[in-house]
C-alpha cells in the first residue's frame, strides 16, 4: 500500500540538499578559446585544448571567474583571496583528458544564503538556504549511446561523442544541508531553484535554460526521524530539468524513502535518475563504494587570486535583486498578494513583463498568461515559456480586444491558434475568419429570430424582468457563432424591447 | 662543416660558404650513413626539412634579416607536437598519431628559421634515464655503442656528438637533459621552469617538466635557448618577464668575482673517481678564472629522490590518462560488442610499457584517498624544503655546482631491471626541477678509469640563468685551451662514416 505524502511529513522530517549546475554564457571555454555557442553542428567547435589532446594546456577564462565572482557577490558569499583548480580523476569517454579540472578543497566562493518566500497554510514564509560553496569547473562533452534499452552506456550498441560541450564553464553552487523545511521541502527546493535562476538571469551570467541543459539540479533527499539529531542516507536525483520536476522529484524521493524506512529496508546511498513521464527515479550508479576521485591541484594552472579592489568594482556592479524587483513591479501593476504568488509559481514573471513592456495593460497581460495559456500548458503539462506564443502575440491580442477588433470569446480562439502553430495573431484571425460582427442589421436580424423562437421570454423582458435577457442573448451569440459583441447584442436587445440599457 | 658548431655553421652560411640546403643535406647524409648505428631519430623528416631550408635560402637571397640560428639544422625530442609530423614520445600507444598542431617551441624555431631534421628517440613519455625504455628500441651512445646515451632524451644527446644534427632540443624533467649531455660530452641546459613554454610538450610531470636546449657548445645553448625562450599566453606557469641575457654571458664567459658555492651533498660517496677527480679540477680552473669557491649545504637533497618518485609519478599517472584509445593513437581490442571500458583496458595494457605502468601506478597509490597527505602531501612539503635549501645557499653563492651524473655511460641493459639504480642516475640533478630554476651541465672531461665523458653541473636562481652560461663558457673556455681541441675530437669515429 502506498503512503500518501502527509503520512509521510506526520512522521519523518526531510533534509534537501540542492546542487545546481550552470553553464556561464561567456562566449568562450573555461580553458580555450573555442565557441560555446548552443546547438552547433558535433565537433565542430573543438581544438587541441578541449579535445585534450597531448601537449595541450588550459588557461583561464577571466570572463568566466568575473562571473564566478558576480555570482559569489549575489548569493551573499565571502570571495577567497586564493583559490585553486584541482584535477578530479575518473575515465569516462566524454573526458577528454579523463580528469576533470574542478575547484575541490579551495573554491573561490564561500558561505552565502538564498532567502525564498513560499507560500504556507500559515502565509507567506521566508526560508533561508545556506549556501556552502561556489566553484568553477569544466563541462564534459556528450555521450549519445545507440542501441540497448537504457540508452546507457552498458548495452549500447555504439556511442557517439561529441566535444563542442566539452570546456564550457560550469559553475556548482552547492547548498549546506537545509533542514526545517518539513511538508514544504518540494516547494522550498522548487522556490530555491527558481530563485537561484532569476538570480543569475538577472546577472546575466547565463542563460539559464534548464531545457538545454544550462541550469541542472541534483536534488539530494534524505529523511530522519522528526525529533532525530543524526541524518539519514540519502539519495542524489540527477536529471532534473524543469522547475516543476525538482518539486516532484523531491516529494517522489520522499515518499519512496518513507516506504522503505517503513517496510524496514534501508534507503541506499546512490544516484538516481529523475523520469519526466512517471515523476519517479530510478537507480543510477550506487556511491556506497565511494568514489576515489583522487584530487590534486591541477600543476598546469595558477592560483586564482582575485584583488580586493576588482571584487569590488564587480560588487558595484550587480543588478537589482529578484526580490526586489518583484515587489516593485507588484507595486507597478498593482497585483495583489495572491495574484502575484500564482505569477511567480507559474513563472510568468518574466513573460508578463515583457508583455506590459510591449504596451499591454498589466492586469490583461497577467490575465491572458495565467489564464487561457497556463491552461492549455498545463494541458500540454508543459511550461507556458515553452509554448509557441510570444509575449508580443499576446500583446496584439490585448490590443484587439481593447480596439473592439476581438470578444474575448474570439480572443481565446486567437490564443488556441497561435499556440496550435497557425501564425501569428492576425494570420490566425485572417484564417480562421474570426472577426466581430458589428454589421447590425445582421445583428438586428439575428435578435428578431431569437425573439420569434423565444415568445415568452421576449414577453417577460418587456414586462422589466430583465435577468431573462441572457436567454435570448445566447441565443443571438450562437446564431452569430459567438462573432458577436455580447455587449452590444444586449444592448440592441433591451432597446428593441423597451428596457433601459444601463 | 658538420663537426662545426652551430654559430660557425651560421656565419658559413652568412658568408656565403654554404647554403642551408646543402646544410641540411650534409646532416640528413650524416643520419642515413650512422643512425643505423646510433638509433638517436624516430622519424626523419627529409621533405620538410629541406623545404624550411630552401625557405631561408630564399630570405636570405631576397636579403631579409634572419636570425642567428637561420637555416641551422635541429633535432627534435619526439615528445613536441609538430604539425603533421609522427610523435610518440617513444610510446606504442602513440603509434601513427599525427598532431594537429605546433608546439610553441616548434613555432619559436619555425619562425626563426631553424630547420628541424626529424623527432629524436627518448624513453617512453620521458621516464627513464637510459632511453632504454623507448617502445622503438635503445638509442647507442656514440662513444661506446654499447653504452647508453643518457635518458630520457638520449636521442638529442647521441644526435649532436654522432654530428648529426648541430642543435637539439630536450626536456628534462628530473634531469632529462643535463645527464644524457653528461654522457655524450655535450651541453645541455634546463631553463627557470616558466622561462621556456611548455605548450605542445606532450606531459610527463606538469610542476617539473621544461624544454631546453642541447648543443655542442655554451654559445650554441645560448642563442637556441634566445630562439626557444619567452612568455607564451597559451601556457599558463609561463613566466611573464624579460628572457634573461644568456647570450651575452655565454659570449663574455666571465667569472671575476663571482661566487661559486659546491654543494655538500651533492659528492663523495656514490660518485665514480673519475668523475669526482674531473670536478675538482673544473673547480680549480673556476677558480684561476678569478672565481671563488665556496662550499654550501642543502641537508635536504637527501629526500629529494624520494619525493620527486612521488611527485612525478602522481602528476603522470593523471596525465596519462587521456591515452586511452577514444580519440587517437593505438587501438586495441575494439571487436564487435567490446565495451569502451574494455578497449580502454586492452589499449592501456599494450600500449604502455613496464616503466610507464610501475609509474602510473604509483602515482595512483600516491593520490588514493587515505594515503594522500602521507605521499604527495609530504612529498610537496619536501619540496619546499629543498627550495629553502636553495634560496639559503644562494646567500652564500652566485651559482652552485656539482657533478651532473654520479657515474659515466653505463652499458645497455646493465641496470634495466633495478629501477632504484637507474633512478640514482639523476639523484644530483633532480633538486633543480623540484626547485623550478635553471640547471646547465658542461662537458668536463673524459673520466680517467673508462674513457668516458663527465658532466659538470652549474645551478642558478629562477630567472638568474645568465649566471650558468658565464660559468659554462668560463670553463669551456678554460678546458679548451687544456686540451686544444673540443672534447668531441676525441670521440671515436662510427661504422658509418668511414
Amino acid at each position: 500500500m502506498s503512503l500518501t505524502y502527509d503520512d509521510v511529513i506526520a512522521k519523518y522530517e526531510p533534509v534537501l540538499g540542492l546542487e545546481v549546475h550552470v553553464e556561464l554564457n561567456t562566449n568562450s571555454k573555461m580553458f580555450c578559446s573555442c565557441a560555446t555557442v548552443f546547438g552547433g553542428e558535433p565537433n565542430t567547435q573543438t581544438c587541441p585544448v578541449c579535445l585534450g589532446m597531448p601537449g595541450a594546456l588550459p588557461v583561464v577564462n577571466e570572463k568566466a571567474i568575473e562571473s564566478t565572482i558576480l555570482i559569489g557577490l549575489a548569493l551573499n558569499c565571502s570571495i577567497a583571496p586564493f583559490s585553486r583548480f584541482s584535477r578530479k580523476n575518473y575515465f569516462y569517454p566524454d573526458m577528454p583528458k579523463n580528469f576533470q579540472i574542478s575547484q575541490y578543497d579551495e573554491p573561490i566562493c564561500v558561505n552565502g544564503y538564498v532567502d525564498v518566500e513560499i507560500e504556507t497554510d500559515e502565509g507567506q514564509k521566508t526560508f533561508r538556504v545556506e549556501i556552502e560553496r561556489v566553484h568553477m569547473e569544466e563541462d564534459t562533452g556528450k555521450s549519445l549511446h545507440v542501441g540497448g534499452a537504457t540508452g546507457r552506456i552498458h548495452g549500447a550498441d555504439y556511442s557517439l561523442l561529441d566535444y563542442n560541450r566539452a570546456g564550457i564553464p560550469l559553475v556548482e553552487i552547492v547548498t549546506k544541508i537545509v533542514p526545517g523545511t518539513g511538508r514544504y521541502a518540494p516547494e522550498v527546493a522548487k522556490a530555491y531553484v527558481a530563485e537561484l535562476r532569476d538570480i543569475l538571469r538577472s546577472l546575466g551570467v547565463s542563460d539559464v535554460r534548464m531545457e538545454q541543459g544550462s541550469l541542472r539540479c541534483d536534488a539530494n533527499v534524505s529523511l530522519r526521524l522528526i525529533g532525530a539529531t543524526t541524518l539519514g542516507t540519502r539519495s542524489e536525483t540527477k536529471n532534473v530539468n524543469s522547475l516543476r520536476s525538482v518539486e516532484r522529484a523531491v516529494r517522489g524521493e520522499m515518499i519512496r524513502h518513507a516506504e522503505r524506512l517503513n517496510n524496514g529496508d534501508r534507503v541506499v546511498q546512490e544516484t538516481r535518475h529523475f523520469q519526466e513521464d512517471t515523476g519517479l527515479t530510478r537507480s543510477g550508479r550506487s556511491k556506497e563504494q565511494a568514489e576515489d576521485y583522487r584530487y590534486f591541484p591541477e600543476p598546469d594552472l595558477v592560483p586564482v587570486a582575485p584583488d580586493a579592489a576588482w571584487i569590488e568594482k564587480l560588487r558595484a556592479t550587480l543588478p537589482e535583486q529578484p526580490t526586489l524587483r518583484r515587489k516593485r513591479l507588484q507595486i507597478e501593476w498593482a497585483v495583489p498578494d495572491k495574484e502575484m504568488n500564482a505569477m511567480i509559481n507559474a513563472d510568468a514573471l518574466d513573460i508578463v513583463e515583457a508583455t506590459v513592456k510591449l504596451g499591454a495593460d498589466p492586469t490583461r497581460a497577467r490575465g491572458w498568461w495565467l489564464g487561457e495559456i497556463s491552461r492549455i500548458a498545463n494541458e500540454k503539462a508543459v511550461a507556458v515559456t515553452e509554448l509557441t506564443i510570444t509575449p508580443n502575440d499576446v500583446a496584439q491580442i490585448v490590443a484587439l480586444v481593447a480596439q473592439g477588433e476581438l470578444t474575448d470569446k474570439l480572443a481565446r480562439q486567437v490564443v488556441e491558434g497561435v499556440i496550435a502553430g497557425e501564425g501569428s495573431p492576425q494570420q490566425v484571425i485572417d484564417a480562421r475568419g474570426l472577426k466581430v460582427v458589428s454589421d447590425e442589421s445582421a445583428l438586428m436580424a439575428a435578435i428578431e429570430r431569437a425573439i420569434a423562437a423565444q415568445p415568452e421570454t421576449a414577453e417577460k423582458i418587456r414586462n422589466g424582468h430583465i435577468p431573462a435577457a441572457g436567454a435570448l442573448i445566447g441565443a443571438v451569440m450562437k446564431d452569430t457563432k459567438g462573432q458577436a459583441d455580447a455587449a452590444r447584442v444586449r444592448e440592441l436587445l433591451l432597446a428593441h424591447l423597451g428596457q433601459p440599457t444601463t | 662543416m658538420i663537426t662545426r658548431s652551430a654559430h660557425e655553421m651560421s656565419s658559413a652560411m652568412v658568408s656565403g660558404e654554404i647554403t642551408s640546403q646543402e646544410l641540411t643535406k650534409k646532416h640528413l647524409e650524416r643520419i642515413s650513413a650512422v643512425d643505423k648505428e646510433v638509433h638517436a631519430f624516430l622519424h626523419v623528416d627529409t621533405e620538410g626539412a629541406m623545404s624550411q631550408a630552401k625557405a631561408v635560402d630564399d630570405a636570405r637571397a631576397r636579403g631579409e634579416k634572419l636570425g642567428p640560428l637561420a637555416g641551422v639544422p635541429l633535432a627534435l625530442k619526439d615528445v613536441l607536437v609538430q604539425k603533421g609530423i609522427p610523435t610518440t614520445c617513444g610510446s606504442k600507444i602513440l603509434e601513427g598519431w599525427r598532431p594537429p598542431y605546433d608546439a610553441t617551441v616548434v613555432t619559436r624555431l619555425k619562425n626563426a628559421g631553424v630547420v628541424i631534421l626529424g623527432k629524436t628517440n627518448m624513453d617512453e613519455f620521458a621516464m627513464g634515464s637510459s632511453t632504454e625504455n623507448s617502445a622503438y628500441g635503445p638509442t647507442h651512445n656514440p662513444w661506446d655503442l654499447s653504452r647508453i646515451p643518457g635518458g630520457s632524451g638520449g636521442g638529442s644527446s647521441a644526435s649532436l656528438a654522432a654530428f648529426q644534427a648541430p642543435l637539439a632540443i630536450g626536456t628534462d624533467t628530473g634531469g632529462s637533459i643535463r645527464q644524457p649531455a653528461a654522457v655524450t660530452g655535450t651541453v645541455g641546459v634546463k631553463p627557470t621552469y616558466g622561462g621556456v613554454s611548455r605548450y605542445g610538450l606532450v606531459a610527463f610531470s606538469s610542476s617539473l617538466d621544461q624544454a631546453g636546449p642541447c648543443a655542442r657548445t655554451v654559445l650554441d645553448a645560448a642563442l637556441l635557448h634566445g630562439v626557444i625562450a619567452g612568455h607564451d599566453p597559451k601556457d599558463a606557469t609561463s613566466i611573464d618577464s624579460p628572457v634573461p641575457q644568456v647570450v651575452a654571458a655565454a659570449r663574455s664567459g666571465d667569472v671575476k668575482g663571482m661566487k661559486i658555492g659546491v654543494v655538500k651533498e651533492l659528492n663523495g660517496d656514490g660518485y665514480q673517481a673519475g668523475v669526482r677527480s674531473r670536478f675538482e679540477e673544473s673547480l680549480e680552473h673556476l677558480a684561476k678564472a678569478g672565481a671563488e669557491i665556496v662550499e654550501v649545504s642543502c641537508p635536504n637533497f637527501e629526500y629529494a629522490l624520494a619525493a620527486y618518485y612521488l611527485i612525478a609519478p602522481s602528476e603522470c599517472s593523471s596525465n596519462l590518462a587521456r591515452f586511452d584509445a577514444m580519440r587517437y593513437g593505438l587501438r586495441v581490442g575494439d571487436s564487435d560488442g567490446a565495451s569502451a571500458e574494455s578497449v580502454m583496458n586492452f589499449t592501456r595494457e599494450v600500449g604502455f610499457g613496464r616503466e610507464v605502468k610501475r609509474r602510473i601506478i604509483l602515482g595512483t597509490y600516491a593520490l588514493s584517498s587515505g594515503y594522500f597527505d602521507a605521499y604527495y602531501g609530504s612529498a610537496q612539503k619536501v619540496r619546499t624544503l629543498i627550495m629553502q635549501d636553495f634560496t639559503n645557499a644562494f646567500t652564500k653563492a652566485d651559482v652552485l655546482v656539482s657533478p651532473t651524473s654520479p657515474t659515466t655511460a653505463f652499458k645497455i641493459g646493465e641496470k634495466a631491471n633495478d629501477p632504484l639504480a637507474m633512478y640514482l642516475n639523476d639523484i644530483a640533478t633532480i633538486p633543480v626541477n623540484m626547485a623550478g630554476i635553471g640547471g646547465m651541465s658542461v662537458p668536463n672531461g673524459l673520466a680517467p678509469e673508462d674513457n668516458l665523458p663527465v658532466g659538470f653541473q652549474i645551478m642558478a636562481p629562477a630567472m638568474q640563468d645568465q649566471r650558468m652560461y658565464s660559468v659554462g663558457a668560463s670553463l669551456e673556455a678554460s678546458l679548451l685551451s687544456q686540451w686544444g681541441a673540443p672534447l668531441l675530437s676525441k670521440i671515436p669515429a662510427l661504422a658509418g662514416s668511414k
